[in-house]
């Protein structure tokens, strides 16, 4: 009882141990912060790329496709763990706004808009026909003309007078209607060989689209350069419609009860044996590119940059929690060889040398759990107000953590999680208790005549 | 009589300190015996190792060679543990310097021996008992209204009336005073004589420590260290 008496005199009556408390704290603060946003951040960015892919991906990365989707449809749909498919067409274009020479060349992805928007989260995307994808690819200003959907910063690229702005705080104001623009897609259609289809017929395939919506994953590489379109007018362009039609991937929802790892295992199986069924076909060799991918290995040259930078800031956090040893040990230092008195006066009525070590680990907790509990709720307090307090400073210095005319991200993050929070307290009470471990034990070495000599006093 | 009937028996102890490159030898072969219930004050020049010897007595230092036993118990045979309790509950420690500690007030620090030996639970189960116990020394040692002050708020004599109570809270078998008036006016000194002299009336063991004659001659007996070497 006397330990935790004393512990806790110790850190009251110490003005010293309000500092390692405050070393503490702000070592936590600082923590909470960035971990909060930096975790945020890429949860957020695996949401979008999550929402943006579905669950599992069959496809490659050919821009000749693989033939006999249809079939291999067909068993996805009889299977009982796939909630939605949706085959896609991706391929590159040259696409030329009606009022200009200029062309820009942007990625195209044809897509049946119900069926995408079920398998994946491209319904949600959507302003003008959010509520019905089925016309997503109608023009509000004349549904008879055949339309295509722009990544949202696409618009401006292009030059679209009523493109929608992004402004300075990362929010994007619509116009009330659509330009009624045209751009023509010109593709190179390949053949099932690779080759262009067109060759000495001016090679590639032109149609003109009317702007009919604009999506916005919020993910900057695809908002900027993709252009959605019909998947059967892509599959025309892009030379995927003969006799023996192609596309580029299946994108497939699982079931709400499938874990991703089992639904892909799942669905990797049924792929290798629709190859073997399909190996005596003439484009069987089209099947072999093909992969079964995870939305996390699908995207995982996206994420991995995140989450790279994530565990480099992780390891610098560490390099922080070791500051806090090194503050922890040197206060404990200074507050030990103060007390090195009351060491003798223990030992002198039998406090043993453990107890002495228990006694300073005791106020080396204390120290931890005070300073992590005020760094956890500064730390929550900021986060809380972060976007208020980025808000004025932008009104009043103009500063901002990111430009959000570049990047696509709207408010910082600051969904506080819980494991976090535990583990950020665990490591600061376990850094001050290995700050606090080797002054203890040297307390605990010295001996009680040495302390109580006149001299010492 | 027989060498176990003494309450602390110390033979041939030897006891040398290094400072710097010289040895110092402090103790050159001290032989004592103190018997239950006496007073007894050593005394020496300064510097002679009258507090040395009392701190081997008292197990918070060992000897170079020679025996030290408490009730015939030969203490380098005692366990950490057992040094522990013996210090805790055998032998109540009297300093010169007081050493009371600053975060406590005077009550807690009279019953801190108490606390010091229980586990949480243990001292739960004894609490009320030993601050009735710490109450009541306190009224003996004339202090039942300092009970709640800080030990800086306390004047010399009183702090050391204190650190009387916390020697004697475990009512120990010997109490070691080392220079206990040493730092107070010859008044207050002769109060904590008076006390001491007291708590020996009622039966209780003192070893007390001196540099100066007419304070030892309170004592029922007095033994010289000199040389290293008592002379009786």
């Amino acid at each position: 009882m006397y330990k935790v008496i004393l512990a806790t005199r110790y850190l009251l009556k110490r003005r010293i141990a309000y500092f390692a408390v405050l070393a503490v704290a702000i070592c936590v603060f600082i923590v909470v912060v960035v971990m909060t946003v930096l975790t945020g951040l890429v949860i957020d960015f695996k949401q979008k790329n999550h929402s943006f892919v579905g669950d599992c991906v069959v496809g490659t990365e050919s821009l000749v496709g693989f033939a006999y989707y249809e079939d291999f449809v067909k068993i996805l749909e009889r299977s009982d763990f796939v909630e939605e498919i949706s085959p896609v067409i991706k391929s590159y274009a040259l696409v030329s706004p009606s009022w200009t020479e200029e062309g820009l060349g942007l990625e195209i992805m044809g897509l049946d808009a119900v069926r995408h928007s079920k398998a994946t989260g491209f319904g949600k995307t959507l302003y003008y026909r959010k509520d019905d994808v089925s016309k997503a690819f109608e023009p509000i200003y004349d549904p008879n003309l055949l339309g295509c959907v722009l990544g949202i910063d696409v618009g401006h690229r292009l030059g679209s007078a009523l493109a929608p702005e992004r402004s300075s705080k990362g929010r994007y104001s619509y116009s009330s209607r659509l330009d009624e623009a045209c751009v023509s897609v010109s593709c190179v259609p390949l053949t099932a060989k690779g080759v262009p289809a067109k060759a000495g017929l001016g090679l590639v395939n032109t149609r003109s689209f009317y702007y009919s919506d604009y999506s916005r994953s919020d993910i900057a590489k695809v908002d900027g350069s993709m252009v959605y379109l019909p998947f059967e007018q892509a599959q025309l362009l892009c030379g995927m419609a003969g006799p023996v039609k192609r596309v580029s991937a299946i994108h497939i929802k699982f079931k709400p009860n499938v874990r991703l790892e089992a639904g892909c295992e799942e669905v990797d199986s049924l792929w290798q044996s629709f190859k073997r069924e399909k190996a005596d076909e003439k484009q069987a060799y089209l099947l072999e590119k093909v992969t079964v991918q995870s939305w996390k290995e699908y995207r995982r040259a996206f994420i991995a940059a995140m989450e790279k930078e994530q565990t480099m800031m992780t390891v610098m956090f560490g390099l922080v929690g070791i500051t806090t040893v090194f503050i922890v040990l040197v206060v404990f230092y200074m507050i030990i060889s103060h007390k090195s008195k009351d060491i003798g006066i223990l030992k002198s009525i039998g406090v043993s040398n453990v107890n002495i070590i228990i006694l300073f680990s005791g106020f080396a907790f204390l120290v931890g759990l005070l300073g992590s509990g005020v760094g956890v709720f500064a730390g929550w307090l900021f986060l809380l107000k972060i976007n208020r307090i980025e808000d004025w400073l932008f009104e009043r210095f103009g500063f901002q953590l990111w430009d959000r005319t570049i990047y696509a991200i709207g408010d910082i993050p600051n969904q506080v999680d819980a494991k976090v929070l535990a583990v950020i307290i665990l490591s600061a009470i376990v850094a001050c208790l290995v700050g606090a471990l080797v002054p203890s034990w040297q307390a605990a070495k010295q001996k009680p005549i040495e302390t109580l000599q006149v001299t010492q006093l | 009589m027989n060498r176990d009937d003494f309450i602390l028996r110390a033979e041939g102890v030897y006891k040398s300190y290094r400072m710097g490159a010289t040895e110092v030898k402090v103790l050159k072969g001290v032989d004592l015996t103190v018997k239950s219930g006496e007073f007894v004050a050593i005394v020496g020049a300064s510097g002679s190792g009258k507090s040395t010897l009392l701190h081997i007595l008292g197990a918070l230092d060992s000897p170079d060679k020679g025996v030290v036993a408490f009730d015939g118990r030969d203490l380098r045979r005692f366990s950490g543990g057992e040094l522990n309790r013996f210090r805790n509950k055998m032998v109540g420690f009297v300093f010169q310097f007081y050493h009371l500690l600053d975060e406590l007030n005077v009550l807690e620090n009279v019953f801190l021996p108490v606390m010091v030996s229980r586990s949480v639970v243990g001292w739960f189960a004894c609490r009320r008992w030993a601050k009735s116990r710490a109450r009541e020394l306190l009224v003996q040692l004339g202090l039942g209204e300092r009970a709640n002050h800080k030990p800086y708020q306390l004047s010399g004599g009183e702090r050391q009336r204190v650190a009387i109570g916390r020697a004697l809270m475990n009512e120990p078998r010997v109490v070691l005073a080392d220079e206990p008036t040493g730092n107070l006016d010859s008044a207050t000194g002769n109060g904590i004589l008076d006390v001491f002299e007291k708590l020996n009336r009622a039966g209780q063991t003192i070893v007390m420590v001196s540099h100066d004659e007419r304070i030892a001659q309170r004592a029922g007996r007095i033994v010289t260290l000199t040389d290293g070497r008592i002379k009786n």
